[in-house]
Order: C-alpha cells, then sequence, then structure tokens
C-alpha cells in the first residue's frame, strides 16, 4: 500500500514537471537571449543600436550595429500584409459562420486547415516564381523583390489564423443576440455590422492581433523575396530586410561569441518581445471579452 | 427598405469574395505545384539520390531527412507534451499555477521559429554539445511543436466525460490507475489528431534546422543521431536561391516542393481523418 | 497491467535518460566522413569534385555545404568542419580569433575565378572601368546614361555580407562599403537569376556561373569587359588567359582552409583536387586551373610534392 502510494506520488511529480515545462522553457528562452543578446552592448552604445539606421557588422571601416532600418522594414511588411489579410481574413470568417450553408463550411474549414498547413518555403518559392514577376510586371518595376511582395507571401501565411480566431470569436455570440436584432425587424446585414460583430470585436481584434504575430515571426518567405537590402526603406516597393531574416543570413557566418554574434541574439530578444507584447495584448483583449461576456 | 435589401446583396457578396480569394489562394499554391511538380515526379526522383551537381537524379535522402527529423521531434515532443496536458487537466487545481502555464503556453505558441533556432544553436549544438545534428534539429522543433501538442492534447483530455474518472476512482482505483484505463484510451483519438497536426508543422519548418543540422548535400543517409542530414524544406530553398543552376533545377525544385506538400497533407488527412472517426463515436 | 505502466513512465523519462546519454558521448565516431562548408562561389565546385572522388573511393563521404565564406571560416573557428571553402583570404582578425581557439589555418589554393560583373543583354553598355563599377555599387553613379548608357535607374545585385565574394569585392573595387540599396540575394545563382530579369540589372558573381558548357555565356546575360582604370583596355574574363595572367582585374584565387597541415583522408582528397584530373574538372566547371605560382605556394606548405 505504501508503494502504491509512492508511485503514485512519483507519478504526480513527473507530471507536475512536464506540466511546468511550458514556463521553464518560456524563461529558458528568454533568459538565453537577453544573457547572450545583452554582451552586444560592451561594444556597442544602446542609443546607437537603436536609433542608427545603419547594419553593417562587416563593414569596410568601422563595423555598425544599428537596427531602426530593420526594424522600420518588419513593421512595414506587417503593415502591408495586414492591409490584404485582415479584410480577406474577416471577411471569411463572417461568410463562414453568418453566410455558407453547413455544407459549404464543411468544404471551407479543411481548405482554410490546408492552407495553414503549407510550409512557407513553400510559399516562399511561389514568390520567387510566381509573384515577383507578377508584381514586376504590373507595376513596371524591373524585378519583384521588394516590401509588396513580401507583404502578399505572409498576408497568406497569417490568413489562416486570422480566419480561425474571428471564427471562433464570431461563433461565441450569444444567439440570443441575433434573435432580439431580427425580433426588432433589422434584416441579416444590419445585424451582422451592428451586432454581431460588435459583440464579436475583442475576439477579432486578438485574432488580428495573433495574426501579426504569425507575420512578425515568419522567416523563410521575406528572406526569399524582399531582397534583403539593408537600407531604409522609402516605399513598398523598395527591397527589404526584417529582424528575423537578418538573423537567418547573418547566424551563421559569425565566430561564437564575437560581438556580432551577441548584436544577432539581441537583434532576438527585441523580436522576442515584439513577439511576447503582441501575444500578450491579444491575451488582454481576449480576457476582457470573457468578463464582459459573464 | 429596398434599399437595405441592396445593401444586404452587396455586403454579403463582398463576403462571398473575400472567402473566393482565399479558396484561389489555396487553389493556385497546390495547382501551380502539382502542374510542374508532377513533371519532376518519378520513382528515380523519390528512391534516388542526387547526381551531378543535385542536376540530376532523386532526393531520398531529404525524404528520410525529414522523416528522421519528425521522429526524433515525436520522441521528444509528444511524452513530454501529453503529460503537461495530463498535468494541466488531471492533476492540477486551477490556479494562479495554471493560468501561468497557459499563459506561457500560449505564449511559446506565438514565439518566431527563428527565435526557436537561434535557441538551438546556443542550448543544444553549442550548450549541450550535440553539433550541428539530426538531434539538435529534431530537439529544437520538438521546442516549437510542444505548446500545441499540450494545447489539443489538454483540449482532448476535457472531452472525457467526468462520469469515466469517477466511476474508476469509486471502484478504488488510484487516481493514476484510472487516467491510464479509463482517460487515456478515450482521449486518445483527439491527442493523435493534435499532434500529428503539430508534427505535420515541424516537417515543413525550416529556419529552425538552417543553423542546427541541415546541409546543402550530404552522401549517404544518417546513420546516427550526431549526423548532419538533408531535408526537404531546405533542400527546395537551396534549389530556388543558391544552387548554380537555378532554372535548370526548377522542376527539381518543384518536384520536391511537391512531395513536401504531399507528405504533409498526407499527415493532415490523417488526422483530419481520426477526428472524423472520432465525431462518429462520439455521435453513437 | 504493469507493462502498460512502464511503457508511459518509460515514455515519460525517454527523452531525460536520452539526452544524458547524449551528452556524455559528445564526440562523433565516424572517421570516414570529411565535412566541407563555406563559399557558396565553390560549393557546386567542390559538390562536383567530391561526387567524382567518392565514385572512385567509395569508402569515403564528403558533406559539402554552403552558405558562405565567412559560415566557413566561422565553421573551422569553432572547430565544426574540416575544410572551410572560402573565395577571400582569412582577414587577420579571423586568424587571431581561430588562434585564441587552438585552430591554425592553412591556406590552400586550388582554383581560380575570374568574378564576373553581368548586366542583362539587352543592356547597350559592353564595358566598364573599375572605377565606374565601384561607384554604381556605393550608390554614387545611379544611373546607366553616366556609363554611357541609357537612361535607365540602376538596380544593383550583391551576396550577404557571409559571402567571400562580398568581401572581395568590397575590397579589391568599392574600397568602402556598399550601398545600403544593394539588395542582398541568398545566393550567387539568386544574382543570375535576378539579373537575367531585370534590364537595367548589375551584379557579380563567379565565372563559373555564367558559362555553360563550351564557354557558352547563359542566356540573357552580357559579361562586361572590365578596364583596371579609364586608360586601361577593357578586358574579358572569358578567355581563361587573361585571368591567369591577372590581366583581368577581378582574377582571385579561390581557397580552402584546413586547422592545420592536412593529413589522412582530407589530405588525399585536396591532392586529387590539385590533381591533372581534379583541374580539368575544375575548368569544366567553368573556372580556371591554378597557376605554377599557386601551385608553389601549396608545395611550400608541405601538401603536394
Amino acid at each position: 500500500m505504501k508503494l502504491k502510494r509512492f508511485k503514485e506520488k512519483t507519478i504526480h511529480f513527473l507530471f507536475f514537471l512536464a506540466g511546468i515545462s511550458a514556463i521553464i522553457i518560456l524563461l529558458g528562452i528568454f533568459s538565453m537571449l537577453l544573457f547572450n543578446g545583452i554582451k552586444t552592448f560592451k561594444d556597442v552604445s544602446i542609443l546607437n543600436f537603436f536609433f542608427s539606421t545603419v547594419w553593417n557588422p562587416s563593414a569596410y571601416h568601422e563595423p555598425s550595429y544599428g537596427i531602426l532600418s530593420m526594424l522600420v522594414s518588419t513593421f512595414m511588411v506587417i503593415l502591408g500584409s495586414m492591409v490584404i489579410a485582415v479584410p480577406l481574413g474577416i471577411g471569411t470568417a463572417v461568410y463562414i459562420t453568418e453566410v455558407a450553408g453547413t455544407r459549404t463550411q464543411e468544404i471551407l474549414k479543411p481548405f482554410i486547415e490546408i492552407l495553414a498547413a503549407i510550409p512557407s518555403v513553400v510559399i516562399g518559392f511561389l514568390g520567387i516564381i510566381f509573384v515577383g514577376p507578377l508584381i514586376a510586371g504590373i507595376f513596371n518595376l524591373s524585378n519583384g523583390l521588394n516590401a509588396v511582395n513580401g507583404s502578399i507571401l505572409l498576408a497568406v501565411m497569417s490568413l489562416p489564423t486570422i480566419i480561425s480566431i474571428s471564427e471562433d470569436a464570431i461563433r461565441a455570440v450569444p444567439k440570443e443576440y441575433k434573435e432580439a436584432s431580427y425580433a426588432l425587424g433589422a434584416n441579416r446585414w444590419t445585424t451582422l455590422i451592428r451586432v454581431i460583430i460588435p459583440a464579436a470585436i475583442s475576439g477579432i481584434v486578438a485574432a488580428i492581433m495573433l495574426g501579426t504575430g504569425r507575420a512578425l515571426g515568419e522567416t523563410m518567405t521575406v528572406l526569399m523575396v524582399t531582397g534583403n537590402a539593408p537600407a531604409m526603406p522609402h516605399s513598398f516597393f523598395d527591397s527589404i530586410r526584417t529582424m528575423t531574416a537578418t538573423i537567418a543570413i547573418e547566424l551563421g557566418e559569425v565566430p561564437y561569441g564575437t560581438t556580432h554574434y551577441y548584436a544577432i541574439f539581441a537583434v532576438g530578444t527585441i523580436l522576442f518581445l515584439m513577439s511576447l507584447s503582441v501575444n500578450i495584448i491579444a491575451e488582454l483583449v481576449t480576457a476582457k471579452y470573457r468578463t464582459q461576456r459573464t | 427598405m429596398k434599399l437595405k435589401r441592396f445593401e444586404e446583396i452587396i455586403g454579403f457578396t463582398i463576403l462571398g469574395f473575400s472567402a473566393i480569394i482565399v479558396i484561389l489562394i489555396l487553389g493556385t499554391i497546390i495547382v501551380n505545384i502539382i502542374s510542374y511538380g508532377s513533371n519532376a515526379i518519378s520513382w528515380e526522383f523519390i528512391s534516388d539520390f542526387p547526381k551531378d551537381g543535385m542536376t540530376k537524379g532523386g532526393i531520398l535522402p531529404t525524404i528520410m531527412g525529414t522523416i528522421f527529423v519528425t521522429i526524433i521531434t515525436t520522441l521528444f515532443s509528444i511524452p513530454i507534451g501529453v503529460s503537461a496536458a495530463i498535468y494541466l487537466s488531471e492533476y492540477a487545481k486551477e490556479g494562479m499555477l495554471t493560468r501561468i502555464i497557459r499563459a506561457a503556453i500560449r505564449n511559446l505558441a506565438g514565439v518566431p521559429s527563428i527565435v526557436y533556432g537561434l535557441f538551438g544553436v546556443a542550448i543544444f549544438v553549442q550548450g549541450l554539445g550535440f553539433g550541428s545534428s539530426v538531434l539538435s534539429s529534431g530537439l529544437t522543433l520538438g521546442l516549437l511543436t510542444l505548446p500545441w501538442i499540450i494545447a489539443t492534447s489538454e483540449e482532448a483530455l476535457k472531452t472525457v466525460p467526468h462520469s469515466y474518472r469517477e466511476g474508476s476512482l469509486a471502484l478504488g482505483a488510484t487516481k493514476w490507475q484510472s487516467i491510464r484505463s479509463n482517460v487515456l484510451p478515450y482521449a486518445l483519438p483527439g491527442i493523435l489528431t493534435g499532434s500529428i497536426l503539430g508534427l505535420s508543422r515541424a516537417a515543413g519548418e525550416t529556419a529552425p534546422i538552417l543553423f542546427t543540422g541541415v546541409v546543402f548535400f550530404v552522401p549517404g543517409l544518417p546513420d546516427s543521431v550526431f549526423d548532419q542530414f538533408m531535408a526537404m524544406p531546405y533542400h527546395l530553398y537551396i534549389l530556388s536561391t543558391q544552387h548554380h543552376a537555378i532554372e535548370q533545377v526548377r522542376s527539381l525544385a518543384y518536384g520536391t516542393a511537391l512531395v513536401l506538400i504531399t507528405l504533409i497533407l498526407i499527415m493532415n488527412f490523417t488526422a483530419i481523418f481520426i477526428r472524423f472517426k472520432l465525431r462518429k463515436k462520439f455521435q453513437m | 497491467m504493469f507493462y502498460n505502466f512502464r511503457i508511459i513512465i518509460g515514455a515519460l523519462i525517454l527523452p531525460a535518460i536520452l539526452s544524458t546519454i547524449i551528452s556524455c558521448s559528445k564526440n562523433k565516431g565516424d572517421n570516414h566522413s570529411i565535412q566541407i562548408k563555406g563559399s557558396d562561389t565553390e560549393v557546386n565546385l567542390v559538390q562536383r569534385l567530391s561526387e567524382v572522388y567518392m565514385n572512385k573511393y567509395p569508402t569515403v563521404s564528403i558533406s559539402v555545404t554552403g552558405g558562405g565564406s565567412g559560415t566557413g571560416i566561422a565553421a573551422l573557428i569553432n572547430k565544426q568542419t574540416d575544410l572551410a571553402n572560402s573565395s577571400r583570404p582569412m582577414k587577420s582578425a579571423e586568424i587571431d580569433q581561430a588562434k585564441a581557439k587552438g585552430v591554425e589555418p592553412v591556406p590552400i589554393i586550388f582554383a581560380l575565378d575570374g568574378l564576373a560583373v553581368i548586366t542583362h543583354e539587352s543592356l547597350s553598355v559592353n564595358s566598364l572601368n573599375i572605377n565606374e563599377v565601384a561607384g554604381i555599387f556605393k550608390g554614387n553613379i545611379k544611373n546607366w546614361k553616366s556609363v554611357g548608357g541609357p537612361d535607365l535607374e540602376i538596380s544593383m545585385y550583391g551576396r550577404q555580407s557571409n559571402s567571400g565574394t562580398f568581401v572581395y569585392f568590397r575590397d579589391t573595387v568599392l574600397k568602402g562599403d556598399y550601398a545600403p540599396t544593394v539588395r542582398r540575394m541568398n545566393g550567387t545563382a539568386q544574382i543570375v537569376e535576378a539579373v537575367r530579369k531585370d534590364k537595367a540589372a548589375i551584379g557579380y558573381v563567379g565565372i563559373g556561373y555564367v558559362l555553360i558548357d563550351e564557354g557558352k555565356v547563359i542566356s540573357e546575360i552580357k559579361i562586361q569587359k572590365l578596364a583596371k582604370d579609364a586608360d586601361s583596355q577593357p578586358v574579358s574574363p572569358r578567355e581563361s588567359e587573361n585571368v591567369k595572367s591577372g590581366a583581368y582585374p577581378l582574377s582571385r584565387p579561390l581557397f580552402q582552409y584546413t586547422n592545420g597541415i592536412p593529413a589522412g583522408e582530407i589530405l588525399e582528397f585536396v591532392q586529387f583536387e590539385l590533381s591533372r584530373e581534379g583541374q580539368e574538372l575544375i575548368e569544366n566547371e567553368g573556372y580556371y586551373p591554378i597557376t605554377d605560382k599557386h601551385m608553389n605556394h601549396n608545395r611550400s606548405l608541405g601538401i603536394i610534392k
């Protein structure tokens, strides 16, 4: 009997360990990034790091580690992707939940799941050979390796997230709301615009935030199609280089333990904090909407 | 009133259009890959090694590499992930700790894949000295899929009716006995569905393996977890950006994309099939 | 029942045990494999050489990875590769880093490259001098009409900073930093691909990337003749004599670095590369065999007789 109790306790403890693994990993990632990243500032001033537009670790003269250009590039490509993905994603989510019949729903849902499953490198590949030339042709540019191409591909990558989470939010709106609106004589469209979407808005905002997070963290697609010029971009037709692409390009070339190595981890730290903030905003919005409901 | 009706029609049409565009995007991707990729596919393509500077021959080592690394990922993430889910749904009392754990899981799911790559380099490649290897890559991908597996497994465990647990506890079974014999079997299909979906994502990832073990070319297949390996996503990346004869290997690149997507879709359909079966079982 | 229990517990602690065992047995036991990493300019060439070599000696296994010269040199310093391909000499800072970690880099020269400056075939410019090329990539010359071409804004394609070609071109041509508006392509082939589609393009690539069989240039690409300065005759890298004699301003040796004088299988592979057969393969791939001067350099290292 004692042995049995001991066994139960051991099992309980093991499950507990597994249970807290998520916390350990999250803290582990953060402390590893910070531990390595912070060493950058032995050689680089914090001011320069954040406000210099020149990122040139292997310069002819003096190396320079300023992340402003890549921050702007990252924001630009996210903005571009959201301009495309938000209306499309929310529109599709509303269509699936409120307009489509059950059969159409049954067909559409797996489609969205398949889209979510397509590897980013495949989308990047099509970006090079399909979207790039298309953009160059439409806008009469000499090439299609620019922020527009990156934005389009990131929109494709974040669509499934936006669609499925907004869908959940819209589905969670109580039936009574709809019925009350109909009873007052409103038609389906008015009910949708005036009642259902406002009621689901916090969930939709959370969906947009998580979609943003997806676009923020995406590496391969932007690496393959944006041209990666480390200049400060002036328009969407400029070539850009995001934070993720910078890490992917340069991590392989650095000897461990050099300023350049640490600077890459510093970029990683900023990226991590940004994605964390996006997630936390999404969490807060969702929490608010949960409390509203109850 | 007419105007309202008009507005409704226009509005729904726009919604319909956005759904159509999304379908078109997916359609374009799939049709493009299949129509160009199918020309490259042959028995030789999937069963042979690359030849003549990768301009001919097949992609066998990349397929095997992807499968091998996914197996390591599975061995790492499923035991830990499912255990974590069991802890959350069966053992833990709802409170501060579970709230923190859940927040950590959701935030982990949002960490960019390249950051997992950085972590993999610092911890597995250097810290633990696994070097650039299948193991380092597999573990890095394991961390990446962990939050997904915990979340979906917990969902699955939650669908198990309370009466299942209470019944066996009433008969004098210990908590663990009741979980093992009554809860887990019931939740298994759900856990499987979630895990397979998570692993299919891992199989298609490139950024986390870029610096933890994947290489341009290795002769032969990896025969230990410490070997470097070739993988389909990276192979496609190389063929489309770095190979010396991009044009010449375009059809090989399409072929690789097709095989990769096929593998991932097979995993997805398996998962969807299991879920479908499961739903039927519940309806009975 | 107990059996079941053990399976699950086993599955639980398996990763833990696995990682402990693994961390205890760090060193890789596989002696028959040679790891080569680095330059994208060299990757296809070396892969071809190793393919032929492995067909001759099936017991040897050689893995070749690109990633750029910087990547290869970093790997050599971090002791993660046997041979580092590099299209540029190691910098003194890198040699210091290597020595600090107990690595003795040995530079072997095994091929010659004429770095080609390429444009779209339809461009009306046929030759440039080095100052003009430098001006373009530094961002001082922005339009083709400044160098006798059409009124077209120049779009520049270069490599990423991990590329030896990036560094070589910067140090020998620009003698300064690139304009940040130069697109940084992932690989040499991507430059070729982009230039073929872009009528306003200029890019730099290893000659092997634009020559196909029998010295023909691939379609839609023009290889610019280069002059050392405004007064010199422009010279084409397509004639091997120009590259070997150094008349072409961008002829450069391609390196392979080892940690210490190589021995055993690594040495045998290097000797194969330097043999007549190896050098012929190099020529077939669009690069140039090394000159007597370079052969003497290798001899002085003691790797060949």
